[in-house]
């Protein structure tokens, strides 16, 4: 008997959210606000369902109702991947001065 | 490009976002972090157009909107000011939110587009997988909305509570269960969009009775929820990146959410549930009786510590709110070169986010090897000559380890009250958000400074 696909899917879901549970115990708590943006950012990664949506049309209409939402989604996520990532950086490179500095 | 080559991709940028949460296990190596992050984005967005191949006028339009929404993340992301953060986070989530009910809806109306089939016949199970993501997508949107309205001061941060509040709010999420079953009996498009209007209510409803100070809390769970709908939607679209990407976050922010529960020595439920000031009203009353305080200015202040060989600097929200950051690290530096010891104490849940005040003093210059946690410094406050509070309260309030009546009892405090004395910072004797009387005010070692924690900082620095 042939497994279905979607069981795949959710082993990898599954053992994901372990990986996730035992990393993020290991993240420092001093940087848990940028935990917080760069997990923004990379949930953003929806972009992808958003393209999809966006191109699926035909020649004569770019607009039509679920390409246009597909157009706005990519805006929404593109704010967040960019401003996630940048955000996370400005954090990041506020801590790794000061080690610079003092040591 | 094959689907295998693609599925193989987007499994490199799962694997990349794995390693970015990885790299913030310390700050040295968090910044490589986030460059992983980005680098597994940038695959996951390529292999998406190489695998569409449609390079049609339909692409230019995709990157237009791409760059619109990029300039606009990167403006933000260059002007927001580090105490701003708690809503930058709220708000971000809202988008991630409605970007997932967006890509829910255009599954729906041109299911072929994703191969699920065509409309008014979609395979059951994406049904399923776009109506969770699409609903948990909502609640996220409308939550971080009032979320984000509440951190910001637009709205207030009073908890909202009427009667019948949990029934209503039960039977909605009943509601919704039973919706999704009817929309996967019916594939009645009608029903979708309720579905998604319903959601979006409750998102709502279920935000408003919490208070400002739980934020924390909220924060962390509404991540959480965006990390579920982003996993929803990549079961939808079999797609193993946003599969992978969902469950980090998800744990992420369900991980954040126990640990800031745990600060406050609250089970989730309580804090869901809201309203933490209407029950402990009561408590708060009796302790009205007009007790004696101590009360200094800055010259005293600066006295004291220019005396001590030690200090102890605990931060909390009234910190960020008077944007004192700066005057307090300035304070430090010249504590230092009085050859004083200074650290900074924090405590899980000051602030308004999951490691608010670390990033404030990091803006500040303040370098992250003299700030610690509440576990790490707990035991040096017996040994160090001053405690500086500054715009924290209920974390330090020893009632929570000797009153069982307490509605704080039990919450892991800062003993502040062991220093040889205590400054406190606060703008009057008000009691914090927890609506009780801070037993500190009170104690013998304790002077309190009645003033703005910015304009106080500054003037016992020039007293120094």
């Amino acid at each position: 008997m042939e497994i279905d696909p979607f069981i795949f899917r959710l082993s990898i879901f599954i053992l994901s959210i372990f990986v996730g549970y035992y990393v993020v115990w290991s993240v420092t708590p001093s940087l848990h606000t940028p935990l917080m943006s760069v997990t923004n950012a990379i949930s953003s990664v929806i972009i992808v369902g958003a393209i999809i949506a966006a191109l699926a049309n035909n020649e004569s209409n770019f607009f039509s109702l679920s390409s246009s939402f597909g157009y706005l989604a990519i805006t929404l996520a593109a704010v967040n991947i960019f401003g996630g990532f940048l955000v996370t950086q400005r954090m990041l490179a506020m801590y790794k001065k000061k080690k610079k500095e003092k040591k | 490009m094959s689907a295998n080559l693609s599925a193989i991709f987007y499994l490199i940028s799962g694997v990349l976002f794995i390693l970015a949460l990885r790299g913030l296990s310390s700050p040295e190596t968090s910044r490589q972090g986030n460059f992983f992050g980005i680098i597994g984005m940038i695959i996951a967005i390529t292999v998406t157009f190489l695998s569409v191949g449609n390079f049609s006028i339909g692409f230019l339009y995709v990157f237009v909107f791409l760059l619109i929404g990029g300039a606009i993340g990167s403006f933000i992301a260059f002007k927001i000011p580090m105490t701003a953060m708690p809503e930058l986070v709220a708000g971000f989530h809202s988008l991630v939110g409605l970007a997932a009910v967006f890509v829910a809806i255009s599954a729906f109306i041109n299911p072929e587009a994703f191969n699920l089939g065509v409309p008014g016949n979609i395979k059951l199970a994406s049904l399923i997988e776009m109506s969770i993501g699409g609903a948990v997508g909502a609640i996220t949107f409308s939550g971080s909305i009032i979320a984000f309205l509440k951190l910001q001061g637009i709205m207030s941060g009073a908890p909202i509570t009427f009667k019948g509040q949990h029934l209503l709010n039960a039977i909605i999420l009943i509601s919704i269960v039973v919706l999704t079953y009817l929309l996967c009996a019916s594939q009645s498009s009608s029903l979708f969009w309720i579905l998604i209007g319903v959601s979006f209510l409750i998102g709502f409803l279920l935000i408003i009775p919490i208070g400002g100070a739980d934020m924390p809390v909220v924060i962390s769970m509404l991540n959480s929820y965006s990390g579920w709908a982003a996993a929803g939607i990549g079961f939808t679209l079999e797609n193993t990146a946003l599969i992978i990407t969902g469950a980090l976050v998800g744990s992420s922010g369900a991980i954040l959410s126990y640990i800031m529960c745990k600060g406050m020595n609250r089970s989730f439920f309580n804090v869901i549930l809201g309203g933490f000031g209407a029950t402990e009203q009561a408590s708060s009353n009796q302790n009205k009786e007009k007790r004696p305080v101590k009360s200094g200015n800055a010259d005293d202040a600066a006295f004291l510590m220019k005396n001590a060989s030690s200090v102890i600097i605990v931060p909390g929200y009234g910190m960020a709110v008077a944007q004192a950051q700066h005057a307090l690290r300035e304070m430090v530096d010249t504590l230092k070169k009085n050859d004083i010891k200074v650290s900074y104490a924090i405590h899980p849940v000051a602030g308004r986010m999951p490691g608010h005040m670390n990033v404030l003093l990091a803006e500040a210059n303040v370098p992250y090897d003299e700030v610690f946690e509440l576990e790490e410094i707990n035991n040096d406050f017996a040994n160090a000559d001053v405690a500086f509070v500054i715009g924290a309260n209920d974390v330090t309030n020893p009632v929570a380890k000797t009153d069982p009546q307490s509605p704080i009892y039990g919450m892991p405090v800062l003993d502040v009250e062991k220093c040889k004395s205590v400054l406190f910072v606060k703008r009057s004797l008000s009691p914090g958000y927890a609506g009780i009387d801070n037993d500190l005010f009170y104690k013998e070692n304790t002077l309190m400074l009645f003033a703005d924690a910015k304009k106080m900082t500054e003037d016992i620095t020039k007293n120094l």
